[in-house]
């Protein structure tokens, strides 16, 4: 069989699901209705922290049209979206920890009827401390907010090493020691979360909800309500807007489904828009120090890294999010020493999680900032710099994470000359700027949230006589195109055209599990699984055609809607007599493809998260004007290119890359998830500045620049057709890339993000005072951090594992110095 | 409350139903006459998900009160397809990316169909303008301005 040509990959094309969503047709879970349903309201907590003494809610179930009152009394059972952090009960039970925690619910006969009734109940608290900031955490290990976490208020606190760094800064020629800081911000996606939930005719729970995880929310339900997995069906209705917002589990979600099986009714709930805000799971706050070895030419010889993170009330991905603000440096440029550590506090706010680029914004920005000072001092061009210490293809970093294919030297090349970087850096005038920054990102996380053996993704294939083919995958439209991506993979496999082939999608009763739209993984893992269901059915309408036909199975060609001879494309059949002859031959149709991620060598505690089957990168220039009298910042133009490997469709491609620079614009100018403390008399609580999209500023069609946009496509082996991620990394470059321009236009560093016009202004003040010409943070609290856990780099012969680990396994597979040693020996020899 | 009947004209067609008075045009289009296109981002006139047109001109239907609309003609997203076809800005939309999660949209097509019925050939800064009170969070808005200009084209050459 050969496929001569690409008739569906790499041709911009209408996305499969483009009609339903401009003729209003898409249903998205608050559009759903059922006969008797009932709606459902939470009470959420007035106090950031509390115990509760007392709940009346006679008032609430005597109210005309209340069916149900619940309480923290109903939900005995936590649940998390990490197995070593469920603390998250749907109602709290007795402590409540940020202002927004629920307490009760309500379900009536309508909406308005639920909200009446909620604001009847009476709750009685019994206040507590407020642990309001890392640096309170850490000064107040009591109260506790969780009676699990590492100690006191700190959730988790990580060390790990990979080389002598200390070594490596002393005998440096230069070392730079910077602080940054990364205010939190938060998805907000355009819909609301709803969901509803019904019992159905059998009994059985149905939840239709607005989750970019439904195979997560599926555990997740069983273990709340205790039921089989098996008696459950999670339906993802197509998001609108997830950004990992969707992500976790949700009280409300486990709420309306106790309801629904209590009441034996559809129970609906969705959240208002200051909800949706308190929900958050969006960027942590965080500050970090960096420490860099430089020599005389630029290249990193050590990097020591701190980071101090804001998680909010509840555990959520919060492991995970510290572990990326150290994982990803080492895959963009070649670090040969390094030294992580991270450390996540509980406060009383609402819970941070995953926000596209999960964890590693925050540090990329510190890293990216901090290069263009390290070229300012050695007089070397930023994107020389760059070009100069870019991490070799094929190799393992420091940390052990295994890069691919990396087209980041002509992402930066491409940005350079697109934007005419060489005529204008520190070349225009006073007020004008531009600014170069760089990253890389994931193509999917390489381990699954619950470590298993079992394949992160699957697709199945049904086709029959009639000639149509259904796909089936667990995968979530989320809006970056998912169900797009399915069916156009299927479609170029068996040479039909998208719109021929129907998608079920995101339904864990009709569809194999697939783990969910997060960490950039369904183009690369569904989309190999939908190559490989594609190519077994191939297969078998191949032997079906050639023992009908009698054409060689390996002559066969599929496109246009035919199966031919390759060597004489008159001889053949349509595809639908092709599957009659492979149904006839093998009775009923239907395939299955499965993928599971690469083995990463990494073999110490933390290592899990970074490693992926390939890493996407990308660079960008950002233009900016800034006011030196207002501080008022504009960015009329910003040039991006991106690594994607190879674009499936780059309709979709493009959209993704110019989203990403539209919200990390948002992060990088306005967007701030910020609180703050009532007066004592009002409680002391610490509520969020503005929960609306009005005051919580995000960048309108009038804010928006012109964005040019340069695909980089080198093919990568892991990615299918050589497709890599495009709806993360994008963003990741922008924020330190305003930061660097502003620093061009007006020569003062602004440190901490967003960068507002009021930072600038102080910076400038603070030059015009004889001061440092910088606005950020200047200290970073003293951290007491674990014993770092020493693992040696590959090229020093490391096997992956840490040398001091207690817990260190005995008999694991030794591969990986053998893997490590041939990396570095390719290493060596790019370089030469 | 008691319910009061109310009659008005949705894309077209006589509705009628008994509503509530405190109830907005945007729940009684989502809630009574079942058009569930129309979304709701906020409910307060912040985002511009829930544009309608109120005899042609856009307006946010969470903030209008139902009962204000008697007797009005309302076109929604589920209007725009005209005669089986598509309109030029949801066949440009969907083609240009101009639609991703697609919650934003109808607001967006109904905000850009307002703009080409006063101006058919607008500029990019018109657009601009137009569409400010509609946030989107996915698409970034180039793909947005790109497909309502092809649309502006494609509507002028199908007049010729």
């Amino acid at each position: 069989m050969t496929t001569k040509s690409f008739g569906v990959v790499g041709r911009p094309r209408r996305r499969v699901d483009g009609r339903a969503k401009v003729t209003g047709q898409t249903k998205f879970a608050d559009d759903l209705s059922f006969p008797r349903m009932l709606h459902c309201r939470l009470l959420r907590s007035s106090v950031p922290h509390g115990r509760i003494v007392s709940m009346d809610t006679a008032k609430a179930e005597a109210l005309d049209g209340v069916h149900l009152v619940l309480t923290g009394e109903h939900f005995p059972v936590a649940y998390g979206i990490l197995p070593v952090s469920h603390d998250e009960h749907a109602l709290c039970r007795d402590v409540v920890r940020f202002v927004g925690d629920p307490v009760a619910a309500v379900v009536a006969r309508d909406e308005a009827t639920a909200e009446a009734a909620v604001n009847l109940i009476d709750v009685q608290y019994e206040t507590l401390r407020t642990i309001a900031s890392p640096a309170e955490a850490l000064a107040h290990p009591e109260p506790r907010i969780h009676e699990y976490g590492d100690f006191g208020n700190v959730h988790k606190a990580v060390a790990l090493q990979f080389g002598e760094v200390d070594d490596a800064i002393a005998g440096a020629d230069h070392v730079f020691d910077d602080l940054f800081f990364f205010e939190g911000n938060t998805h907000l996606p355009l819909e609301q979360h709803a969901t509803v939930a019904i019992k159905d005719p059998d009994g059985k729970l149905v939840v239709y909800s607005s989750t970019q995880t439904p195979h997560y929310l599926h555990r997740a339900l069983a273990k709340a309500l205790g039921l089989p997995a098996a008696h459950i069906r999670v339906v993802a209705t197509p998001n609108g807007g997830g950004f990992g917002g969707k992500s976790d589990p949700f009280n409300h979600e486990v709420v309306a489904a106790f309801a629904a099986l209590r009441l034996d009714r559809p129970v609906k709930i969705c959240l208002n828009r200051e909800e949706v805000f308190y929900c958050h799971r969006g960027r942590h706050p965080v500050l970090m120090r960096f420490r860099t070895g430089v020599s005389n030419d630029g290249k990193i010889t050590g990097l020591d890294l701190q980071t101090l993170l804001d998680g909010g009330a509840y555990g959520s991905y919060g492991v995970a999010s510290t572990f990326y603000t150290g994982a990803l440096q080492t895959v963009t440029y070649d670090i040969p020493t390094y030294r992580f550590r991270g450390c996540r506090t509980f406060t009383n706010k609402p819970p941070c999680g995953p926000k596209r680029g999960h964890g590693t914004p925050q540090s990329r920005f510190g890293q990216e900032v901090q290069l263009d000072k390290i070229a300012e001092k050695l007089s070397i061009d930023p994107a020389d710099l760059r070009l100069n210490i870019v991490q070799p293809p094929d190799s393992l970093t420091a940390n052990f994470l295994r890069v691919r294919t990396i087209g980041l030297a002509d992402c930066i090349r491409t940005v350079v000359e697109r934007s005419g970087w060489r005529d204008k850096f520190r070349k225009l005038p006073h007020g004008k700027g531009v600014g170069l920054a760089c990253s890389s990102y994931l193509s999917g996380a390489g381990l699954p949230i619950n470590w298993n053996d079992l394949p992160h993704s699957g697709v199945q294939l049904k086709l029959d006589r009639s000639g149509g083919v259904t796909v089936f995958c667990g995968a979530t439209e989320i809006g970056q195109g998912s169900d797009d991506v399915l069916v156009g993979l299927v479609a170029e496999v068996l040479g039909l055209e998208p719109f021929d082939i129907r998608a079920v999608t995101g339904d864990t009763d009709l569809t194999p599990v697939d783990l969910g739209s997060y960490s950039s993984r369904v183009t690369l893992m569904m989309g190999n699984a939908a190559i490989q269901a594609a190519e077994r059915a191939r297969e078998l309408i191949a032997e079906g055609v050639s023992g009908k036909l009698g054409i060689p199975k390996d002559r066969l060609t599929f496109a246009e809607r035919r199966v031919f001879d390759a060597e004489d494309p008159g001889k053949g059949c349509t595809f639908q007599e092709a599957v009659c002859m492979a149904e006839a031959k093998f009775g009923t149709l239907g395939t299955t493809g499965s993928y599971t991620p690469p083995r990463s060598p990494a073999r110490f505690k933390g290592g899990g998260v970074g490693p992926s089957p390939t890493y996407s990168y990308t660079a960008a220039v950002v233009e900016v004007d800034v006011d030196p009298d207002t501080g008022w910042i504009t960015v009329p133009r910003v040039w991006i290119a991106h690594d994607i490997g190879r674009a499936l469709n780059p309709t979709l491609v493009r959209g993704q890359v110019e989203g990403g620079v539209y919200m990390g614009l948002g992060e990088a100018l306005m967007e701030e998830q910020a609180f703050r403390r009532l007066p004592p008399t009002l409680s002391h609580a610490v509520v969020h500045k503005f929960p609306s999209m009005l005051e919580y500023k995000s960048p309108t069609s009038l804010d928006m620049p012109e964005v040019i946009t340069d695909l980089i496509e080198h093919p990568d082996p892991a990615g299918p057709f050589g497709a890599k991620e495009v709806g993360q990394g994008p963003l990741l470059p922008i924020m330190p890339a305003v930061a660097n321009a502003v620093y061009d236009a007006v020569g003062v560093r602004v440190d901490s993000i967003p960068v507002t016009p009021e930072k600038i202004l102080r910076a400038l003040e603070a030059k015009a005072a004889g001061k440092p010409a910088r606005s950020g943070p200047t200290s970073f609290p003293d951290v007491p951090w674990p014993e770092v856990l020493r693992v040696t780099p590959p090229w020093a012969g490391g096997d992956g594992r840490a040398s001091n680990d207690p817990d260190r396994p005995k008999n694991t597979r030794v591969d990986a110095g053998v893997e490590a040693r041939a990396a570095k020996a390719a290493w060596e020899k790019s370089k030469s | 409350m008691t319910k009061l009947p109310l009659a008005l004209t949705v894309n077209g067609e006589p509705a009628e139903a008994l509503v509530d008075p405190a109830k907005t045009l945007l729940e009684v289009l989502r809630e009574d006459l079942n058009l569930t296109g129309t979304k709701h981002g906020c409910e307060l006139g912040e985002c511009g998900a829930c544009a309608v047109l109120v005899d042609g001109q856009p307006v946010l239907s969470c903030l209008l009160v139902a009962h204000e609309c008697a007797g009005r003609e309302v076109v929604t997203v589920e209007g725009l397809v005209d005669d089986g076809r598509l309109h030029p800005l949801q066949e440009c939309f969907a083609d240009l990316g101009g639609s991703q999660c697609g919650y934003c949209t109808p607001g967006i097509l109904i905000t850009a169909k307002a703009l080409l019925d006063r101006e058919p050939n607008p500029s990019r800064d018109l657009i601009r303008e137009a569409l400010s009170g509609n946030l989107c969070r996915c698409t970034g808005y180039q793909q947005i301005f790109d497909a309502v200009e092809a649309a502006a084209q494609r509507a002028r050459e199908d007049q010729q």
